[in-house]
């Protein structure tokens, strides 16, 4: 190799790389190895030390204690569970809760959100002025007081349980939360389910088929209400071929508490409500940003082809909307997932709160921090790899 | 990527555990010129800062007694409120150089926690307070009822076994803070309240709105001894913890407190004389001045006069010496000889 022995002020010779650091191409490569080096010279030595400190101090290591009795009792859960299942049991038991509350408040703050960011563009000036103070309020007051606050107004608003709020039949509302009446169980409620999965498969295949159509032959087809049709018609025809069941399971006042029936907890209100009004007021101004920057000639354009006010927004607002909104509501759904880690300050079940406590109990920190990380990181991919896929699709295709 | 978040997650506890480790406790201490203890943020009696921003307690005094037997100052130690979750990370990583915070001793803390227990300062046991209103006189009528509890403390299992048990269910709300946990209470969010039966009685005395609209319940479903603990791996800071705790518990039994402990000077009870440090030993086994007990007794006072200062019938906790009384006087209060 001649180019070794090149003086450092000769050029490369064209196509290869010279060994000497006033080359540009071999410099790279040496900062890149010394960074790449350096990272893993620090992470070997964390982990090294932490392990020695460990060993040292005889504090136990390793996930065994996944395996152990949990003996903890755990407020609400989806799952069956009692202080007699292992740790790794009440940790599911603890995700399970956080994504409960991600998906709903998710949900519900994509909804909220719209509304307001689109209310503020209303030209009604008191809806507009509404949507703003709403915004301004909330996204400036930090997530956990909000959170304080709508646990407080349960336990501090509302009576105490002996003396419930009954304002339907069957509904009880009172300062352990609300308890609702709910069908009594019933084999048919199964059958409902997959009526409602098969209806649902039949409406996409119906708006396939009806918009395949409509290219063919420009013929629309109420795709819409076929849909809607099937989805709520097939669930209720199966009910009545079930023989109707109407028995509901009512909540009753049994000793200190209410039994039967559904209940929505005071914590898990308190960090459902905290998290989707915080939320959805950062998703307003997404939202309001996404329609501000389509250009309103295209507006103009849609209705001078004749489009009505639906199919306008539907067919060419929305699709360039999206492509602004997406990115920067990804952001969104995953702080709410994330800002849920504060339902411990509330008593809310969630993982964090349930690591914790396992963490406490056994005295292993690290593995619980570990874990607890390691599920965020996978809830935040996922949720992250099905808003880029989203993206993808809703991508303006140029042609 | 596995490693990358291990790391990270172990650095907190390495960065500062790497320092602690290199020393010995005390040689640290000594050259920092104080102690690091980690106590309750807000436990009457126990730990808890009064109206002048003071830390008073019990444990506080423990904490105190430490410090006046490494540098003959009870203002030498500074206070770090910790939550119970808090507390263990807190004193594997060197955060603090002793928890005293009405901590249970178990052997899971003993063992796998990596802790060493000091002395038990306070024999106690996990109750019951519900509010007069429901007219529960028994834990056993507590079948259904929902129960406030803190996380990460030995009263959440005692809490699922007790019930487990008895075949009765319960309804836990789980808070992290403990005056969160007394602010559900209070609000009436649970029926029951569960801590140890001195946790309830100071937060009967300090944290209700109307004390008396709340009893606790007679039955004690648990053994809670309460002692300061140490790190694993120093035995010489470990000694000078346990035989502080001692200290106290000894001189009550030789009768000294300190207010009479001048009078004992001219003793001529070897005993007392080896305790005093007028015949010398005792402090230098433990590298501490010879006058170390002396110093924990005038400064800090007896195991009866910290007892009755923080939590006894005369301060509003009411509580009676009961188990925690001497061994000589029918309790478990016994220290190991000083020889």
């Amino acid at each position: 190799m001649a180019t070794q022995t090149r003086t450092t002020q000769g050029a490369p010779p064209p196509g290869g790389v010279s060994f000497s650091l006033s080359d540009p191409t071999f410099r790279s490569i040496v900062y890149q190895i010394l960074v790449v080096g350096a990272v893993i010279a620090v992470g070997w030595f964390l982990i090294h030390n932490t392990l020695d400190n460990l060993a040292r101090r005889s504090i136990a290591t390793g996930y065994d204690f996944l395996g152990r009795e949990a003996s903890f009792g755990i407020g609400e859960s989806l799952i069956d569970y009692s202080p007699r299942d292992t740790y790794g049991r009440a940790f599911l038991v603890g995700v399970l809760n956080t994504l409960k509350v991600s998906v709903i408040g998710i949900i519900l703050a994509t909804i909220i959100g719209t509304v307001v960011g689109v209310a503020r563009l209303s030209s009604n000036w008191l809806i507009a002025k509404l949507a703003s103070t709403y915004v301004e309020i909330i996204r400036n007051i930090p997530p956990l007081l909000q959170l304080f606050f709508w646990y407080a107004l349960v336990s501090d608003s509302m009576p105490p349980v002996r003396q419930a709020l009954n304002p339907l039949p069957g509904v009880f509302l009172s300062q352990r939360g609300l308890r609702v009446p709910v069908p009594a169980p019933d084999p048919v409620w199964t059958t409902m389910g997959i009526a409602l999965v098969v209806g649902i498969a039949a409406a996409w295949g119906v708006s396939r088929w009806a918009r395949a159509r409509q290219a063919r032959t420009g013929q629309p087809f109420p795709a819409g209400w076929a849909g809607l049709g099937l989805i709520i018609g097939l669930p209720i025809l199966t009910w009545l071929a079930g023989g109707a069941p109407l028995a509901m399971d009512v909540p009753k006042l049994a000793g200190f508490n209410f039994t039967g029936g559904a209940a929505i907890s005071p914590e898990f209100f308190a960090i459902l409500t905290g998290l989707t009004v915080y939320t959805a007021a950062f998703i307003a101004e997404v939202v309001r940003s996404g329609i501000k920057a389509v250009n309103w000639g295209q507006t103009e354009a849609a209705r001078a082809l004749g489009l009505p006010g639906g199919p306008t927004l539907r067919l060419v607002i929305l699709p360039q909307a999206l492509r602004v909104i997406v990115p920067p509501l990804t952001s969104q759904y995953l702080n709410l997932m994330k800002n849920s880690s504060l339902a411990l300050a509330i008593g809310y079940p969630d993982l964090v709160s349930i690591a914790n406590t396992t963490l406490n109990q056994t005295g292993q920190a690290i593995e619980g921090v570990t874990m607890i990380m390691g599920t965020y990181l996978v809830i935040s991919l996922s949720i992250s790899i099905f808003m880029n896929w989203y993206n993808k699709r809703i991508a303006l295709v140029e042609r | 990527m596995k490693t990358g978040f291990l790391a990270t997650a172990a650095a907190a506890v390495v960065v500062t555990a790497s320092v602690a480790a290199g020393a010995a406790t005390l040689d640290t201490v000594k050259q920092r010129g104080f102690v690091q203890c980690g106590v309750n943020a807000g436990l009457p009696g126990f730990g808890n800062p009064d109206s002048a921003g003071n830390w008073t307690g019990l444990d506080v005094d423990y904490c105190r007694a430490v410090a006046v037997a490494i540098f003959n100052d009870p203002n030498k130690v500074k206070f770090t409120p910790l939550s119970a979750q808090q507390r263990f990370p807190a004193i594997q990583s060197g955060e603090v150089d002793l928890l005293s915070r009405n901590t249970t001793a178990t052997l899971t803390r003993d063992t796998s926690v990596g802790l060493n227990f000091a002395p038990v300062t306070y024999y106690d046991g996990q109750g019951f307070m519900v509010t007069k209103k429901l007219g529960v006189k028994s834990a056993k009528e507590l079948n259904g009822a929902t129960v406030c509890v803190q996380s990460g403390t030995t009263t959440e299992l005692n809490l699922a076994d007790y019930f487990r048990s008895n075949n009765m269910s319960y309804n836990p709300v789980v808070i992290e803070s403990n005056d969160e946990v007394n602010a559900a209470y209070f609000a009436g969010r649970c029926d029951v309240l569960t801590t140890d039966m001195s946790g309830l009685a100071g937060t009967r005395a300090g944290v209700a709105p109307v004390p008396d609209d709340h009893v606790i319940l007679p039955e004690v479903i648990s053994k809670e001894p309460l002692a300061p603990a140490v790190r694993h791996g120093d035995d010489q800071w470990f000694d000078i913890v346990k035989w502080t705790v001692y200290a106290t518990i000894q001189a009550e039994e030789f009768g000294i407190n300190s207010k009479n402990i001048d009078e004992f000077g001219n003793s001529q009870n070897p005993d007392i004389q080896r305790f005093l440090g007028t015949s010398p030993g005792m402090g230098k086994a433990l590298g501490l001045d010879e006058k170390w007990a002396y110093n924990v007794v005038k400064k800090i006072g007896n195991y009866g006069e910290i007892f009755d200062r923080n939590v006894g019938p005369g301060t509003p906790l009411k509580l009676e010496r009961g188990l925690n009384a001497l061994w000589t006087k029918g309790g478990l209060m016994y220290a190991e000889p000083f020889r």
